[in-house]
């Protein structure tokens, strides 16, 4: 049992009670130490990848309370994976929230760290009630975050985003008290081993309860038809917000990736495969309709939220998939498709500031200040979403394509997912074009005056895009890890014991 | 009393469904509150419904009632109570600032 298991859940909980503290200092040392804190995630998950990557699962009994009866953390490959993403993105999210965003509200370093505290205790914990207490700490941080800075239409769409989760919290403390009432456990591989020697009289209310924790997850995860909430929510936040936001619908799909391989995975009996079963063909409509209101938006903001949506349908095919090729895909994808729509947003919102009174709508404005940065930046991440050659986009599409050669529904997900690249190319390339050739110098031409660097503005979303880069450099060993991540998804009997123990059979 | 204590989980959730689809944010909290209150009556049932017995070990009882469920009704009343305080102050915050009460902040309503 390391202690290192608990540390990323301590440290951005330690670090925002600091920062409480220490509010009567100038930004300036609070900024640094937020800072430091998300650097120091980053060091923390970097020194829990070669723990894992052997295989190895970590657990971490909180009060030494043996599991199932305490609450317990559980590394495995992919928690370890997803607390990497979160960390790298809340890096380049951060940089660009102190270039002032962050004084305009109180409090903007305290919710992030706890937004942070949140993210990582809900892929650690191994506990069916402590991953929803952490989704509540993660969606009240949330809450305060997306409407950090205030303002009308942000207050409006926070309005939805708090009432529609508060729902989704109650369902999902439904279907929590419903497992443990027929299962009396709520230790998620506890949770597994009752499944699969589950009398068939209790068949009915499990099988409910599963059911309602994918509608939760569904919602979190933006999936069709839970997915309305999501386009005005991120539209209207902020940017380094909506950049910090793109890994919360992944949240969910990581939600559901785990659930449905070690509850309801092959040995779950006749409640095997239950989720899976639905995830393909709604992850496949949500490809669909996102693309649609991806080629339907009339902001870059309302523009990118959906493709927000898009790539939680591209990610849930993969997993949905169900073999090692699919959920490996998925797991390359999703560092993918989290880095991307977060450089989207930050560069978004440059190109948003230099439009005046035009902001982020897509209608011919006046002519950019340096447009020809952010045009190629802009380019760039086009090419990355829409998933051209030669960058990680194209490489997580055919990862996912290749894999979906052996499924029954091949032809189903060849068609949507080359379909709506399409899509994607037509609606981007209509953005760009718009955005920055279709556009005039103004009349009365005057330069805003910008206080700082143009490297300093673009360094957070360059920074995200280097970090796709390096997915394509290092495409190999990110491929042989998510193939062994995948493996030992597919493998829950060596979850199931690391937890409860050697003795135990599944 | 099995029967008695489900129709009234059922109850407060329908209520709480209701109010949560209208239009108007002081409905919506409510609703909200009740399906909270709904949810956590129904997550103390699941240890089942016993009258006197104790939660701890004791050498004199004869049963025991399940302390788990208590310990999670008293983590979802605590988290319940906090957002309900959030939800308030938002929809005050919407009040205020959209001009009327109605959730999508419209200006005819």
């Amino acid at each position: 049992m390391t202690h290192l298991v608990i540390a990323p859940v301590l440290l951005p909980l330690l670090a925002g009670l600091l920062l409480l503290l220490l509010r009567p200092l100038t930004i300036g040392p609070r900024r640094i130490l937020s800072l430091l804190a998300v650097v120091g995630q980053i060091g923390l998950a970097a020194a829990l990848l070669p723990l894992v990557a052997n295989g190895d699962i970590h657990t971490y009994a909180l009060g030494d309370w043996a599991p199932p009866f305490g609450i317990v953390l559980v590394a495995d490959r992919l928690a370890v994976w997803m607390l990497l993403i979160t960390a790298l993105l809340a890096l380049f999210a951060l940089l660009y929230g102190v270039r002032g965003f962050d004084t305009r509200g109180r409090h903007f370093h305290v919710l992030f760290q706890w937004q942070l505290f949140g993210l990582n205790g809900a892929f650690l914990t191994g506990d069916l009630f402590n991953l929803f207490v952490f989704f509540e700490i993660l969606l009240l941080a949330s809450y305060g975050l997306l409407l950090h800075g205030g303002g009308r239409l942000r207050t409006r769409a926070g309005l939805h985003f708090v009432v529609i989760n508060l729902a989704g919290s109650t369902l999902f403390l439904f279907a929590a008290g419903t497992l443990y009432g027929m299962l009396g456990t709520l230790n998620i591989a506890d949770l597994a081993r009752q499944v699969a020697t589950l009398p068939p009289e209790h068949l009915g209310p499990v099988q409910a309860a599963g059911l309602l924790l994918f509608g939760v997850f569904a919602l979190k995860g933006a999936l069709i038809p839970l997915h309305l909430w999501l386009p005005a929510a991120y539209a209207n936040t902020s940017a380094p917000v909506a950049a910090l936001f793109a890994i919360m619908t992944k949240v969910g799909a990581y939600s559901i990736l785990r659930i449905d391989t070690l509850i309801f995975g092959a040995a779950a009996g006749p409640l095997a495969g239950m989720i899976a079963s639905w995830v393909l063909p709604l992850a496949l409509l949500t490809l669909v309709i996102g693309m649609l209101g991806v080629l339907a938006a009339t902001a870059l903001r309302q523009q990118i939220a959906y493709l927000v949506v898009a790539s939680v349908g591209s990610l849930l095919i993969a997993f949905g998939l169900g073999s090692t090729a699919g959920i490996a895909a998925g797991l390359y994808y999703l560092p993918h498709a989290t880095f991307a729509a977060g450089a989207f947003f930050l560069l978004a919102d440059g190109v948003a500031s230099r439009r005046g009174e035009f902001e982020d709508r897509l209608e011919p404005g006046a002519l950019l200040s340096d447009r020809r940065v952010l045009g190629a930046l802009f380019f760039a991440v086009a090419v990355l979403i829409a998933g051209l050659p030669p960058l990680s986009g194209f490489i997580g599409k055919w990862l996912t394509l290749r894999a979906a050669v052996e499924h029954a529904w091949m032809p189903w997900v060849l068609g949507v997912v080359l379909v709506t690249s399409l899509f994607a190319i037509i609606a981007l390339a209509r953005t760009g074009s718009l955005l920055f050739y279709r556009s005039e110098p103004p009349e009365d031409h005057r330069p805003t005056v910008r206080t700082e660097s143009l490297g300093r503005e673009l360094l957070p979303a360059t920074g995200l895009l280097l970090l796709c880069m390096a997915l394509v450099i290092w495409a190999g060993p990110v491929d042989d890890f998510t193939r062994a991540t995948a493996s030992q998804l597919l493998q829950p009997e060596h979850y199931i014991g690391a937890v409860l123990g050697a003795g135990v059979t599944p | 009393m099995e029967a008695l204590v489900s129709l009234v989980i059922g109850v407060l959730t329908a209520c709480g469904v209701y109010l949560t689809l209208r239009a108007r944010t002081f409905p919506v909290v409510l609703g909200l509150t009740f399906l909270s209150y709904a949810v956590n009556l129904f997550l103390f049932t699941m240890g089942r419904l016993t009258i006197g017995q104790p939660p701890i070990i004791d050498k004199a009882a004869a049963g025991y009632a399940d302390p788990l469920p208590q310990a999670l009704v008293l983590t979802a009343i605590v988290i319940s109570f906090a957002m309900t305080a959030f939800v308030i102050m938002l929809a005050l915050k919407a009040r205020a600032e959209l001009g009327n009460d109605h959730v999508d902040g419209r200006d005819d309503a």
